[in-house]
């Protein structure tokens, strides 16, 4: 029966039966991995659940305990501290690093992978030897150069004003191989004649990047500050490792909305308050693509 | 040539058959607890002798890492899979009971007479609604340890009777360099982690004539003059007397097991790794006293029966359970693993008292509490955050107690309403 059903069609149905068939795979996956669980999100943030006993549900209590909660509002203002200040930050470190490596040939492959490592390594391994870095003396190098240049010893990771710094500095380090990469990859995109014409008429180098090279990247730009806010707004491994029992500290003062999240949820078990919390994230971040989105349509 | 190929095959059938009707009688339980190689070694020997005690019954044995441990339980419980026997720490007991993970010990098999008459009191915290819920098979409590060079070093005859003594003794064993930075701590400070939250939550509170909470254990009650004494007296090690500084090699374990720290408090368990450091040379201590008295914080790690277990497998559950909180298991647990018995019977032995290690933790077992924890975690955090806001913001310690019992109390509200 199948096989004279199959035989009846045509042969772009059966291309596109075929197609769908691949497709399949990956979408089935996305919607059982992905997407089930993000709606199950929003269903169970109403519910108070400890992962044992039976659900109750609780309507909006989640939310209304979470708003009322001080230490979200501080969390929340961390988390966009580190997408505020790193990604800029990590932007004009990548484009900088990306500008002048373009410009030479000798060694260009070489500092480019020294700046794609860090990328490539475990978070978590990264976060430790830093840890390590920030120690006060006679183990942390930092303190050991603060005290050789004659400057006292500084807290780092145990100061609630340079904790969040402290811990921000190994995020943009490592995702400056990928943006620089991208940017190089951007700037070689943009076309020979445009510079060639802009040196005929005169203009200086400044004025070039200033003219050409930059309003030519926006597209590169606009995309890695998505990628990139995204990636600091779900910051998570580096302060788990970093922090004294992962949590945060001190005094909250480093923690964001993920590691908040990972508490409430296998700490505390209070399932239902993580899974508000996380459709708090999930709203955050769509509104962030939303706008990502509306900016791309606009053609420069 | 067909006959001697068919009496073998009967004779073999026959035989499977027998074997799997034994096996059908024979009854499987599961026991699971988190991963720790001496713990595991414990515990794999206790089974062996169980299982030869008691033919027709196995246990089998499920480890997993300490970081996974709550969770996988908990997930695998509640997919109704799981233990028969399970061990948890004695602060998760509340969670784990209101869930219906664990059924009550029955009174025939664990009479509370014989419970309350045999283990150390701090045990009756797992009495709950008339009930046991689970039985340790070891405790363990906190003592002082010390570099005996640097105390010699420094002059100093011993370890310190008294807290007046300890502050003494560390600023004499601190040592820094010409900058002023450290390079010998008098005493290792955690700033709160690890065991030190303890200190203060149920040692220093107590010594300065408070209480952590009250006696029903639904109210926070170190937020008084007592608490701010004692967290004045954890806190000054860093800002005032300068001896010590949280973070300095890392951990105070760390430092101390370097040799770069005079004083730090911890519990038996870490006795394995100040052995192993080649060049340390320590001695234990009780926890010093204040004006004649002492406390110490005891914890356990409880055997409970999973509510899945039934008939033949609750009467295995129960024998196996009475096996491993023996007094030869608990003789066993503080060999293999360095934790002290629950039993007082089997802890305060001549032998196990005078013991240089294990000594002072058996001594202390005799006037320690263990809290009452509704959910560790932020109880825990709530200790750490007052020393932050001292040691940091320069809060007082009354304002900084003031405000953590607020946070704390909250939680303990939140269980207790339910």
């Amino acid at each position: 029966m199948f096989v004279s059903f199959w035989n009846k069609l045509s042969v772009n149905q059966k291309l596109a039966i075929t197609a769908w068939l691949f497709l399949a795979v990956p979408i089935v996956f996305y919607v059982c991995i992905r997407f089930y669980p993000t709606f199950e999100a929003f269903y169970v943030s109403t519910f108070k659940w400890n992962l044992l006993g039976a659900k109750k549900y609780i309507g909006l209590r989640n939310y209304e305990k979470i708003f009322a909660d001080e230490d979200f509002w501080l969390v929340l203002l961390n988390t966009f501290k580190y997408a505020g200040l790193g990604v800029p930050i990590s932007l004009f470190i990548a484009f900088c690093v990306a500008y002048f490596l373009n410009e030479i040939t000798r060694w260009h492959d070489f500092i480019r992978a020294l700046y794609f490592i860090p990328f490539l390594t475990t978070a978590v391994a990264m976060a430790w030897v830093w840890k390590w870095f920030y120690q006060p003396m006679p183990i942390g190098y930092f303190n050991f150069f603060l005290n050789y240049l004659g400057i006292p010893q500084q807290p780092f990771l145990k100061s609630v004003t340079q904790g969040l710094y402290s811990i921000m500095a190994p995020a943009v380090w490592a995702g400056l191989g990928f943006q620089v990469v991208i940017f190089i990859a951007g700037i070689r995109a943009i076309p020979r004649s445009y510079y060639e014409a802009a040196e005929i008429d005169g203009a200086g180098r400044w004025q070039i990047l200033r003219e050409i090279t930059l309003p030519s990247l926006k597209p590169t730009v606009i995309f890695l500050t998505v990628v990139s806010t995204i990636g600091f707004l779900r910051i998570f491994d580096q302060v788990y490792s970093m922090t004294t029992n992962g949590d945060g500290g001190p005094l909250s003062s480093t923690k964001p909305l993920v590691l908040m999240i990972y508490e409430f949820a296998f700490d505390e078990f209070k399932i239902g308050r993580a899974s508000a919390l996380t459709v708090i994230l999930f709203v955050i971040l769509l509104a962030i693509s939303m706008f990502q989105l509306w900016l791309m349509r606009k053609k420069p | 040539m067909h006959k001697y190929i068919k009496k073998p095959i009967v004779a073999l059938a026959a035989g499977i058959v027998a074997l799997s009707a034994s096996l059908a009688s024979a009854v499987e339980i599961e026991y699971w607890q988190y991963t720790y190689a001496s713990r595991v070694k414990a515990i794999d020997t206790l089974i062996e002798s169980f299982e030869a005690a008691n033919p027709g019954i196995t246990v089998k044995h499920t480890h997993f890492p300490y970081a996974d441990y709550r969770k996988k339980v908990a997930i695998a419980v509640s997919a109704g899979d799981g233990p028969d026997v399970v061990q948890l720490y004695y602060g998760w007991l509340n969670d784990y009971r209101d869930s219906g993970l664990l059924q009550p010990l029955s009174k025939e098999a664990f009479p509370h007479s014989s419970i309350e008459s045999d283990f150390f009191p701090m045990v009756s915290t797992m009495k709950v609604d008339g009930d046991y819920w689970g039985l340790p098979t070891a405790v363990r409590a906190l003592a002082l340890f010390y570099n005996k060079d640097l105390f010699a070093a420094a002059g100093l005859p011993g370890a310190p009777e008294t807290l007046d003594q300890m502050v003494e003794y560390a600023k004499k064993l601190t040592k820094k360099d010409s900058d002023g930075n450290n390079e010998i701590v008098g005493y290792a400070t955690d700033g709160g982690a690890g065991q030190e939250h303890h200190f203060v939550r149920e040692v220093l509170t107590r010594l300065y004539g408070g209480a952590p909470y009250s006696d029903d254990g639904k109210t926070v009650t170190y937020n008084d003059a007592a608490g701010a004494k004692a967290l004045k007296f954890l806190t000054d090690f860093q800002m005032t007397h300068k001896t010590g500084a949280s973070g300095f090699m890392n951990r105070g374990q760390d430092a101390f097991k370097a040799g770069k720290a005079g004083m730090v408090l911890d519990g038996s368990f870490r006795i394995n790794t100040f052995e192993k450091a080649e060049d340390l040379n320590f001695g234990i201590a009780e926890l010093p006293g204040h004006e004649g008295n002492r406390f110490n914080f005891a914890s356990y790690w409880i055997n409970g029966i999973s509510s899945k277990a039934e008939g033949e497998k609750l009467a295995a559950a129960n024998k196996f359970l009475h096996h491993i909180t023996s007094d030869a298991a608990m003789q066993l647990w503080l060999d293999t693993v360095g934790e002290l018995p629950a039993k007082p019977a089997i802890a305060l032995t001549d032998e196990n008292q005078a013991h240089p290690y294990f000594g002072p933790f058996i001594r202390g077992l005799g006037y320690a509490t263990a809290t009452a924890f509704v959910s560790e975690q932020p109880q825990r955090q709530a200790i750490i955050d007052a020393i932050d806001m001292v040691t940091l913001q320069g809060a007082s310690p009354s304002d900084a107690l003031n405000k953590v019992a607020k946070d704390e109390q909250e939680v303990l509200d939140e269980y207790y309403d339910n």
